[in-house]
């Protein structure tokens, strides 16, 4: 199964460091990053992989909520199925 | 697969526009629970519903964590308890506490089926069953209790519209240290459906299977906000914005209400298509209305509005889902939508302006707070007319009105949570009382007769 994972707020160092190394730690594999910086607003998505995940996707995602306030940025993590079904016919 | 913009707009809708599934409600068969007696009956009932719900709080609360979409109210429904003690119909009460206790052990907000179906005419065990109502629903906190009192297969049953609406009237009048509040877990209905997920109407109609999910999506937000990225587009382009905005948001429904159901070892029964708005700013069905150009709703061409803004939302949300059903239009609750507490309290939309909104949407008089000295017989008119406006065009209406006991025009009601707060509106003082007197039947329409 796969997550999306989102990160937003304004544009700041070393924040792709700080949320990969949380992943990598959860067993979580990132398949794909994709970023843009919009003035002085930072929008990253990564897709991952959850199959060898330590923790189940809502305990995850609360985790990543903590830690994007912890570095002031908004962190979701959510089943790929969300987006497939509201944006795919 | 899905595009970047398409992440970053579902958060938006979550984060900005109040997004939501409204309710995961699941639909429980009690028939199998018919004892001897009252006392065993209540036991296996209480039993029962908390055997085959146990999980669906926590199931929601998974959901909700993987998908990030917040799943707002977990309900049950079920079988018209006055099925279930037709042979003790004065000892119905016992049922409805067990049914309270139920929902209170698992959690959930509201549990609804305190129920009868006397479209036709009323047998004598829904009689006594009826007048336990009141008395029900000011004991109890989670319990709701509706009534079908016409079809338009079977016309209306006036008889049981006169009892509504005295009905009505005792159980604000028991509930009026909390404004009435009894009044406002109740409805009476015309076509009542038998699949609805919200409350208080729902119940669990005796063609469904044994346990069923059903789940009713919500997102008038993100309606608005769709609407107002397109300020100067014609009707038809509004229309086709708001066909889209409610495919996206059935589909978040569909694919919850799927899930919920294989978790809950259910039956995936239906997704209800409507929008229905929260006391919570930009949240609302009023405002959408007013997004379309209306100054306040209530003003001339709120109808007009209305029927586009229901019809749009149907025809997104149908191609959504693989079962659409339930209510599937506009809620247009006063105490329950900030844009129509405003307009009431500013005495810009009327009763008689919401009963000409009812024609186009679904589903009724909805959290209307009237004066407490209004006779229950022109509560009972109000219930006869919504229920002629329901046989007459084929689709469900409702009345959940509450004659606040001790207001007047001018004060207000608060019921905190979901429910809301609605200023006392003025009803027509004129008597109807002779119309609802002679009792007996308006006759199902002409177009009935279809086969």
């Amino acid at each position: 199964m796969r997550a999306v994972v989102t990160v937003t707020g304004k544009d700041k160092k070393g924040i792709i460091a700080k949320v990969s190394s949380f992943l990598a730690e959860k067993g979580v594999n990132i398949e794909d990053i994709s970023q843009t910086v919009l003035g002085e607003y930072f929008a990253m998505i990564m897709i991952a992989d959850m199959s060898e995940a330590k923790q189940e996707l809502s305990a995850l995602a609360k985790e990543c909520a903590e830690l994007g306030k912890q570095i002031g940025m908004s962190i979701y993590m959510q089943h790929e199925d969300i987006f497939n079904a509201m944006h795919n016919v | 697969m899905f595009s970047n913009n398409d992440v970053l707009e579902t958060i938006a809708m979550v984060q900005e526009e109040h997004l939501d599934i409204r309710t995961i409600t699941m639909g429980l068969s009690l028939l199998g629970c018919i004892r001897d007696t009252a006392e065993e009956t209540a036991r296996k009932v209480y039993d029962l519903v908390c055997t085959k719900a146990e999980k669906i709080v926590k199931t929601a609360s998974d959901l909700s964590g993987e998908y990030g979409i917040p799943i707002v109210n977990k309900r049950v429904s079920v079988t018209p308890v006055s099925l279930l003690c037709a042979a003790f119909p004065e000892k119905a009460p016992l049922i409805g506490k067990a049914l309270d206790e139920a929902a209170a052990t698992l959690g959930i907000d509201f549990l609804g089926g305190y129920s009868a179906l006397v479209h036709k005419s009323t047998a004598e065990y829904e009689r006594i069953f009826i007048k336990t109502i009141p008395e029900v629903l000011a004991t109890t906190k989670r319990l709701c209790s509706s009534v079908n009192v016409g079809s338009t297969k079977s016309g209306i049953n006036m008889e049981a519209v006169k009892m509504l609406g005295e009905v009505f009237k005792e159980a604000a009048f028991l509930t009026k240290e909390q404004d009435g509040i009894g009044a406002a877990k109740l409805v009476a209905f015309c076509n009542a459906v038998e699949d609805n997920p919200f409350m208080a109407g729902a119940f669990h109609g005796v063609g469904e299977a044994d346990v069923v999910v059903n789940v009713g999506v919500s997102g008038p937000g993100v309606v608005k906000h769709a609407l107002e990225q397109v300020p100067n587009a014609d009707l038809t382009e509004a229309a086709e914005m708001i066909k889209r905005t409610a495919f996206k948001i059935t589909r978040a429904g569909q694919l919850v209400a799927k899930e919920a159901a294989k978790r809950l070892n259910a039956q995936f029964g239906i997704v209800d298509l409507s929008l229905a708005p929260t006391p919570a700013m930009g949240d609302s069905v009023a405002q959408i209305l007013e997004e379309l150009g209306i100054e306040t709703v209530g003003g001339h061409g709120t109808t007009a509005a209305l029927a586009m803004l229901n019809d749009a939302v149907k025809k997104g949300g149908v191609m959504a889902s693989s079962r659409v059903g339930g209510l599937s239009g506009a809620f247009i609750p006063v105490s329950e939508d900030i844009g129509m507490i405003k307009a009431a309290e500013a005495g810009k939309i009327t009763l008689d302006k919401l009963e000409a909104m009812t024609c186009v949407c679904s589903v009724g008089l909805d959290m209307i707070a009237i004066p407490g000295d209004t006779p229950a017989t022109t509560i009972a008119a109000m219930i006869a007319d919504e229920a002629a406006i329901g046989m007459i065009n084929n689709k469900t209406t409702a009345v959940r009105i509450i004659p606040a006991p001790g207001k007047k025009v001018g004060d207000e009601v608060s019921f905190g949570g979901l429910l809301g707060r609605a200023p006392i509106m003025p009803v027509h003082n004129c008597d109807s009382s002779r119309l609802i007197n002679r009792g007996g039947n308006i006759p199902a329409p002409i177009h009935s007769f279809k086969n």
